[in-house]
């Protein structure tokens, strides 16, 4: 006989899971006596929503599901904020939760919450578990779905007796068979010939690449295909990182917070080559403009996404690996005219400009611009939410490394438990944090899974004593009233780090930055440096 | 522009909630909704109809085609299905217009399913156009209550919407 908890744990180990984030409670306490023995590492996150970013953040350096785990009722709910950004961010996820018994469900009994119910708009998909015997194939349906298609969170919530009932024997099905789940992957073969006749067509081409160029593992495939044919590449928020930020070719990120040459190239083309983005309204404020002037290639892998925002002439559903294929394997000998490169080019040089520099303060777009050489070259930062994001999606210099942030959600607090996860997916890498002293209060408690596990993150806290980016809108939108947007009787963050016994240090010029950066990036130890920034530095 | 959907779906908990649920969300209006099991025990059909543009039409094709327990979405042609729905209508009938409402039902080819000495009770079974027919028609005498399923809908001829 064997146990619903011992068959979760062993679903776990089936798929390969080798580390799970969570919070334990009442309900879901059969499954934690029965990790408890096993190889499986779990880690004690200091509140659920942040077991949740944990699993994002290890998911999007793994390239493997993230896992996390709480219990019924608060623990379950507290997981929402945390599900909800994987969803807008198309993330892997399995996230297990316990409940209360099947028999009291729907009776409002302790700590019970319908957190499928809840979740719905959240989740890729739910199961609220009724049997024992149906564990094995909800949990091999659950990584499948994740894992598969356009990835994202599902939620599995499993009653406390589901855990504790018995079966005869576990066995792990070797197969998915889910009637209404077969994501197109091929990429239609009359539609990239289409595509590729645009692209010979088209005088001045540009590609705009998500984050689906990330998640399918395609960027160098993406790369080959830009190196061939000369086409300049913008990103989206979710795409930083499809290309070296130093590439003469790419021209950073699009949108209402990027940069003024991508989308001044967006604004000049004649065709436009979508790459696993949605075009959400930050990337593209105005979609139904640009679609008048410009043929529109769309490539993804949810045929939802296409025509949804932006206009499309030719439509191509796919994983984005094989189409890149069939791309690179159409174009033929196909090169951009030097006429465009050549612009992009020019505007990439006129437009550049240092900012500038005020006494007793770090300038932080300058401090992120530089962070990279201080780096490894593979190193992964994670950006908070706030100006700290658009300071780095502008400025960091990414080479082979990666860029996490929340695009879709915009989920303050993100950053810190997000790089846990990363630290435990790729422990060789540098892994840095950037943040505000707004978002940095949201998640400063998970500095005891940061202590308590001496994880290797380095995080840079930009304190302006403000909501910096509320406070932009507020000069520019609201007459420079600012509601709630300064930051009365914050800690001494040093003195919290230390709490921690995590070092730490402080800053108030760029050379003293730069020099306390460069002292600690070697070490196995986390640190903490509060940067004083001034406080009407703009975001942009 | 109306339109009328037919979706598989597996048949098990919650499925229903995941779909209303789509279409409340995304700010869509579903004008009426039918649920019944299939040949297939283990599918049911969802007959939807509502209200949109091709943009609307098209988005919620796709949003419901992601949703993991639906098996297969097809919109029906205008002109090219039949469609039905069951209604019971309560009239109000003093025995002096008893005779009048007897004429209007047989012309309509509905049924009186129920009499009592003050109202009759009125089935018809037809396409949603031709209900509303009948309740206008039967409006005038006094209606005091209406049931009304949703819509349902099948192809004609030899085209089908199966797994």
């Amino acid at each position: 006989m064997i146990s619903g908890a011992e068959i979760m744990v062993k679903c776990l180990e089936a798929e390969g899971v080798s580390v799970v984030f969570g919070y334990p409670g009442a309900a879901i306490c059969p499954f934690y006596d029965k990790i408890y023995d096993s190889s499986i590492k779990h880690i004690l996150v200091r509140e659920e929503q942040n077991a949740a970013h944990a699993a994002s953040g290890y998911a999007r350096c793994s390239g493997r599901p993230g896992v996390c785990v709480a219990t019924s009722g608060p623990g379950a709910t507290n997981l929402i904020t945390g599900i909800a950004t994987a969803y807008t961010d198309s993330i892997p996820m399995v996230v297990i939760t316990g409940q209360v018994r099947s028999d009291l469900l729907g009776r409002d009994v302790f700590q019970e919450a319908d957190i499928t119910g809840a979740c719905e708009p959240f989740v890729k998909h739910s199961y609220l578990v009724s049997k024992t015997e149906d564990l094995p194939r909800i949990f091999k349906e659950a990584f499948h779905i994740a894992s598969t298609g356009r990835q994202g969170p599902v939620l599995i919530d499993i009653p406390i007796d589901i855990q504790t009932n018995s079966i005869d024997e576990f066995i792990y099905p070797d197969k998915v068979n889910i009637m209404g789940y077969k994501p197109n992957t091929k990429g239609h073969v009359v539609q990239v010939k289409r595509a590729v006749e645009a692209i010979k067509a088209s005088k001045r081409p540009v590609i705009v690449a998500g984050g689906g160029v990330l998640s399918s593992g395609v960027k160098l495939k993406l790369q080959e295909f830009v190196d061939k044919t000369k086409i300049p590449v913008i990103s989206t928020m979710m795409g930083i990182g499809v290309m070296p930020s130093e590439h003469e070719l790419y021209l950073g990120m699009l949108g209402t917070y990027g940069k003024a040459v991508a989308n001044r190239a967006l604004h000049e083309a004649d065709l436009v080559i979508v790459c696993g983005a949605r075009l959400g309204d930050r990337a593209v404020a105005a979609p139904d403009q640009m679609s008048e002037k410009t043929t529109v290639i769309h490539i993804d892998i949810d045929p939802a996404e296409i025509g949804k925002n932006v206009k499309t002439e030719i439509p191509i559903v796919g994983d984005m690996r094989n189409v890149m294929n069939m791309l690179i394997e159409n174009i033929g000998d196909f090169a951009v005219l030097n006429q465009w490169s050549d612009t992009i080019r020019l505007w990439k040089k006129d437009l550049f400009k240092e900012p500038p520099v005020f006494d007793g303060y770090v300038e932080p777009r300058t401090l992120v611009g530089h962070l990279s050489s201080m780096l490894h070259s593979k190193a992964i930062l994670v950006a908070d939410v706030g100006q700290n994001q658009i300071w780095c999606a502008n400025n960091f210099r990414i080479r082979e490394g990666r860029f996490l942030t929340t695009g879709g959600m915009g989920t303050m607090g993100y950053s810190i438990p997000a790089a846990v996860g990363a630290k435990f997916a790729r422990p060789e890498r540098d892994v840095i944090v950037v943040c505000g002293d707004g978002s940095f209060q949201m998640s400063l408690n998970e500095l005891a899974t940061i202590a308590g596990n001496n994880l290797n993150i380095k995080i840079i806290i930009m304190r302006n004593k403000r909501l910096g980016m509320v406070r932009e809108l507020q000069d520019n939108n609201y007459g420079g009233r600012h509601s709630a947007t300064i930051l009365q009787g914050d800690p001494d963050f040093l003195k919290i780090a230390d709490a921690y016994g995590i070092d730490h240090a402080e800053a108030s010029s760029n050379e003293e930055a730069e020099e306390i950066i460069r002292g600690v990036v070697d070490s196995d130890k986390p640190f903490i440096l509060v940067c004083n920034v001034y406080p009407d530095t703009p975001s942009i | 522009m109306l339109y009328t959907l037919s979706i598989l779906v597996e048949n098990q908990a919650g499925v229903l909630s995941k779909i209303s649920g789509l279409f409340s969300r995304r700010g869509f209006n579903i004008d009426s909704l039918a649920v019944g099991i299939t040949n297939d025990p283990n599918v049911s059909r969802i007959t939807i109809v509502a209200n949109g543009d091709e943009y609307v039409v098209e988005q919620l094709e796709k949003q419901l085609n992601k949703l993991i327990p639906v098996i297969k979405v097809k919109r029906l042609n205008e002109g090219e299905f039949i469609s039905r729905e069951l209604i019971l209508i309560k009239v109000h009938c003093a025995a002096a217009k008893r005779a009048e409402i007897i004429k209007t039902v047989e012309i309509m080819q509905a049924k009186i399913v129920d009499v009592s000495p003050s109202c009759v009770t009125v089935e018809y079974c037809e396409c949603a156009n031709r209900v509303n027919t009948l309740i206008d028609l039967l409006k005038p005498y006094g209606i005091r209550e209406i049931v009304r399923t949703g819509t349902v809908a099948i192809d004609r001829g030899t085209a089908s919407v199966s797994v």
